[in-house]
C-alpha cells in the first residue's frame, strides 16, 4: 500500500519553469540573429554577453541558493562593490613584488571579504533569527558606505601583472569568423566568463547531489518537515549565506578583471538583477524550488535584452528598465499560472495528500514561522 | 482571567515600542552630551519674510514626512500581505510627475487646480498600487517579487510621462505645502504627516479593517474560513499604501518646486521596510502597530541628521547606518530577547529572596 515517495516533486516543477526560460531565450536570441544580424550571427555575441555579465551570472547563482533555502540576500551587489574597490586599492598601494603571489592575495581579500558578510549576515540569520530581509538590507548599506570610506573617489588598477589578466582570454579558433582580409577572427572568452560557467556547473553539482544541497531544497520547502527529518535547519541556513556571501566575493574578483576599476556605484542595482534573473530562472521566493542552470539562462535573458536595447537607437537605460520589468511581470504571471493549474491537478487527483498539494498555496511569508 | 489576557495585551504593546524608544532615547541623551545646541530652535524670516522655526529637531520631523506616511502605509502591506512593497519610491516619482503635469496643463494654480492635481495623484497611485495588489492578493505572489516590477520600471515611466525636461512648479501655493504656510512657522510637510495619521487613525476607530488586517496577516486561511475575503483586505491595504504614496510624492515635489527623476523619493522604499521593522512589527505580517513605524521612521532621520551633524560625509552616512540598525535589530531579536529574560528572572531570583527575609 505505501505509495513510493515522489521525491523529486519540486524539482519537475523548476524543470517546467526553466524549459520555458530556456525555450524564450532561444526565441529572443533567434529573432535578434533574424532581425538584428551582425553581431548576433558570431559566436563571439554569444561570448561577449557572457564576457560583460559573468559577476552577475555569479551573483544569481548566489540567490539562487538563498531562495531555494526560502531566504533573501539583497547585499551581494554592495559586497560586489566593496570587494571592487578593496582590490584596486590593494592592487595598487600593495608593496608585494611578485605578480602571481600579489594577485593571489588579491583573490583571498577578494574571498575572505565576501566570506565575512556571508558568516556575519548567517549567523545574524540563523542563530539570532532576524529577518533576512532587514539583516541583507543593512548589509548592503554597510557595503556601500565601506565602499566610499575606503575611497569616494574612483580608483582605477595601475597594477602590470593584474592588467595582463585582464586582457588575458580563452581563444576559440574553430567558434571564430573570417574578417574581410581573409584573416580568422578567433572567438574569445575571458576568464571570469570561464569562472561563471565553472561556478554554474558546479553549484548545480552542490545543489543535486551534495547532502548541504539536498538540505538547502528540504529546508526552503518545508522548513518544519525538514527539522522532523533531522535535518539541522539552522547550520543549513547559515551554510546558505556563507555560500551566497563567498560566491558574490568571488563576483566582486570577476567584476575587478572585466572593467580595472573601483568605483562607488559598482553593481549598483545589480542584487535586484540577479533576483529578477533568479524568478526568470524559475526559482520562487517561496522556496524549496529552483534551478541554478534556469537562473544561468535567466540571467542571460537579461544580458540579451540589454544587448538588442544597446544596438538599437532607443534610449538606453530607461527603455532598459522597461523592457526587464515587463519580462520580469511575463515570468512572474506565467509562474503563477503554471503552479496554480498544476496544483489544482494534483490537489484533484487521488490518492493525493493534502499536505503534499497544501504547502506550495500556503502563503509564502518573508519572516519564517518558528516553531518555539 | 479577562483583566490578565488585558494586561499581557498592553504589556505586549509597550514590549514593541520598547526597543524603538530605547533607541530614540539613547539617539537624544547622545546628541545631549555630544552637543545640546543640536537641540537649539530659533525663529527665523523666510526670503518671503515670513517667520520659520529653524533647528535640527524641526528640520529632523520636517524631512521624516514622506518617510513616516510611506512608512503607515507601508505597515498595513506588511501586517496584510507578509510582505514588503519595494516600489513605493517608484510610484511617488509617478505620482509627482503627474502632479506637475496636470499643474502644467492649466494656465494658472490655484487651490482648486492643486486639489485636482492631487486627486489625478491619487487616483494614478492607486491604479499602479492595485496593479502591484492584483499581483499580489489574485495570483498569491510574493509581495517583493510582485513590487520588484514596478521597482525596475516606475522611473521609467515617470520619464516617459514627463520627458526629459524637468518642468519647474513656481507658485506661492505650491512653497506653502512644501516649506511654510505664511503665518504658520512650523513646516508644512508636519501637518501632512499629521492629517494622514489622523485619517489612518479614523479608519482603525470607525471600521473594522485592523481587525481584518491583522486576521488575514496572521493566518489567512483561518481568515477566509471567518468570512473576510483576503483579496479584499489585501487590496485594501495596497490602495490605502497608493494614497500614502500619492501624499509624499506631492510633499516631496512640493518641497523641491519641481519634480526630479533621480532623486525624488529615491531609496525611500529601504527606509520604509527599515521603519516599518524598527517599529517592533513583524516583517512576516500579523500584528501591527502604525506608530511603532512612524517612530522608526523618525529614529532613522535622527541617525541621518545626528551623522550629518558630526560631520560625516554624506555618501559615508550608510555605514553607520547599517551599524545602529544591526545593533538595533540584534536587539531586539527573539533569541536576544529570551536570553535577556532570563537573565532577569535570575537575577530576580537572586533579589527577592533577598527582599523577602527582611
Amino acid at each position: 500500500m505505501v505509495r513510493p515517495v515522489k521525491r523529486r516533486e519540486p524539482l519537475t516543477d523548476a524543470q517546467l519553469l526553466m524549459t520555458i526560460t530556456i525555450g524564450i531565450f532561444a526565441v529572443m536570441y533567434g529573432a535578434a540573429m533574424i532581425f538584428m544580424g551582425g553581431g548576433f550571427l558570431r559566436t563571439q555575441q554569444l561570448f561577449d554577453l557572457l564576457n560583460d555579465n559573468a559577476a552577475l551570472i555569479i551573483i544569481s547563482c548566489a540567490l539562487t541558493i538563498v531562495m531555494i533555502g526560502g531566504g533573501i540576500n539583497i547585499s551581494v551587489g554592495g559586497v560586489i562593490g566593496l570587494t571592487v574597490m578593496a582590490c584596486a586599492l590593494y592592487l595598487n598601494g600593495s608593496g608585494i613584488q611578485n605578480d602571481v603571489l600579489c594577485i593571489i592575495v588579491t583573490f583571498l581579500l577578494a574571498i575572505g571579504i565576501g566570506l565575512a558578510f556571508g558568516l556575519f549576515q548567517g549567523f545574524l540569520i540563523s542563530y539570532l533569527d532576524i529577518q533576512p530581509f532587514i539583516v541583507t538590507l543593512a548589509g548592503m548599506f554597510l557595503s556601500r558606505g565601506l565602499t566610499t570610506i575606503l575611497s569616494a573617489n574612483p580608483v582605477k588598477v595601475t597594477h602590470a601583472g593584474f592588467q595582463a589578466l585582464v586582457k588575458a582570454r580563452a581563444a576559440f579558433p574553430f567558434l571564430g569568423y573570417t574578417a574581410k582580409n581573409g584573416n580568422l577572427i578567433a572567438a574569445k572568452l575571458e576568464i571570469g566568463a570561464i569562472v561563471a560557467l565553472c561556478v554554474v556547473v558546479l553549484v548545480y553539482l552542490m545543489l543535486r547531489f551534495t547532502r548541504l544541497g539536498r538540505h538547502i531544497y528540504a529546508l526552503g520547502g518545508n522548513q518544519q518537515s525538514a527539522l522532523m527529518l533531522g535535518i539541522n535547519v539552522k547550520r543549513t541556513r547559515f551554510m546558505s549565506y556563507v555560500l551566497s556571501g563567498l560566491l558574490s566575493g568571488l563576483a566582486g574578483f570577476v567584476f575587478l578583471m572585466h572593467k580595472p576599476a573601483g568605483n562607488a556605484s559598482v553593481a549598483m542595482r545589480s542584487e535586484m538583477d540577479a533576483i529578477a534573473a533568479s524568478i526568470i530562472g524559475g526559482t520562487l521566493l517561496t522556496g524549496g524550488v529552483g534551478n541554478v542552470i534556469g537562473t544561468f539562462f535567466g540571467a542571460m535573458i537579461l544580458a540579451t535584452i540589454q544587448k538588442i536595447i544597446a544596438l538599437s537607437s532607443l534610449n538606453e537605460s530607461w527603455w532598459q528598465e522597461m523592457a526587464n520589468g515587463a519580462m520580469l511581470g511575463l515570468f512572474i504571471l506565467l509562474q503563477s499560472v503554471i503552479l496554480s493549474s498544476r496544483s489544482k491537478h494534483k490537489k484533484t487527483a487521488p490518492n493525493s495528500a493534502a499536505g503534499r498539494g497544501g504547502w506550495r498555496t500556503i502563503r509564502p511569508r518573508m519572516g519564517r514561522r518558528r516553531g518555539q | 482571567m479577562k483583566q490578565k489576557t488585558r494586561a499581557d495585551k498592553r504589556k505586549g504593546a509597550l514590549g514593541q515600542l520598547m526597543i524603538p524608544l530605547i533607541a530614540l532615547g539613547i539617539l537624544l541623551l547622545f546628541n545631549l552630551i555630544r552637543d545640546p545646541r543640536f537641540y537649539a530652535i530659533s525663529v527665523a524670516t523666510n526670503n518671503s519674510g515670513n517667520p520659520v522655526l529653524t533647528g535640527n529637531l524641526i528640520s529632523i520631523i520636517d524631512s521624516a514626512s514622506e518617510l513616516a506616511i510611506i512608512a503607515m502605509g507601508m505597515t498595513l502591506v506588511t501586517a496584510a500581505c507578509g510582505g514588503q512593497d519595494i516600489s513605493v519610491g517608484a510610484v511617488g516619482t509617478i505620482s509627482g510627475t503627474i502632479f506637475v503635469k496636470v499643474l502644467k496643463a492649466f494656465p494658472a494654480i490655484n487651490i482648486g487646480t492643486v486639489l485636482l492635481a492631487a486627486l489625478a495623484c491619487c487616483l494614478v497611485t492607486i491604479l499602479f498600487m492595485s496593479f502591484n495588489g492584483t499581483l499580489v492578493s489574485v495570483f498569491r505572489i510574493q509581495p517583493m517579487i510582485a513590487t520588484l516590477i514596478l521597482f525596475s520600471c516606475g522611473r521609467s515611466i515617470a520619464y516617459w510621462i514627463v520627458g526629459s525636461a524637468t518642468p519647474q512648479i513656481d507658485s506661492p501655493i505650491i512653497s506653502a505645502m512644501g516649506m511654510t504656510i505664511p503665518g504658520i512657522p512650523i513646516p508644512t510637510p508636519v501637518f501632512g504627516v499629521l492629517l494622514v495619521g489622523l485619517l489612518l487613525a479614523a479608519v482603525f476607530r470607525f471600521t473594522t479593517l485592523r481587525l481584518y488586517t491583522e486576521t488575514v496577516g496572521v493566518n489567512e486561511g483561518a481568515a477566509r474560513l471567518n468570512g473576510i475575503n483576503p483579496v479584499l483586505v489585501k487590496m485594501g491595504s495596497f490602495v490605502i499604501l497608493g494614497i500614502c504614496v500619492a501624499a509624499a510624492g506631492i510633499i516631496g515635489t512640493s518641497r523641491m518646486g519641481q519634480v526630479s527623476l533621480k532623486t525624488l523619493l529615491v531609496d525611500i522604499e529601504m527606509d520604509a521596510i527599515l521603519a516599518v521593522a524598527i517599529g517592533g512589527n513583524s516583517l512576516g505580517g500579523g500584528r501591527f502597530r502604525i506608530i511603532g513605524s512612524v517612530l522608526g521612521a523618525y529614529i532613522i532621520q535622527m541617525l541621518t541628521t545626528t551623522l550629518l551633524a558630526m560631520r560625516v560625509d554624506p555618501v559615508d552616512i550608510k555605514a553607520y547606518k547599517a551599524v545602529v540598525i544591526i545593533v538595533i535589530v540584534v536587539a531586539g531579536s527573539p533569541v536576544v530577547k529570551r536570553e535577556l529574560v532570563r537573565l532577569w528572572s535570575l537575577l530576580r531570583q537572586r533579589v527577592l529572596p533577598a527582599k523577602g527575609v527582611k
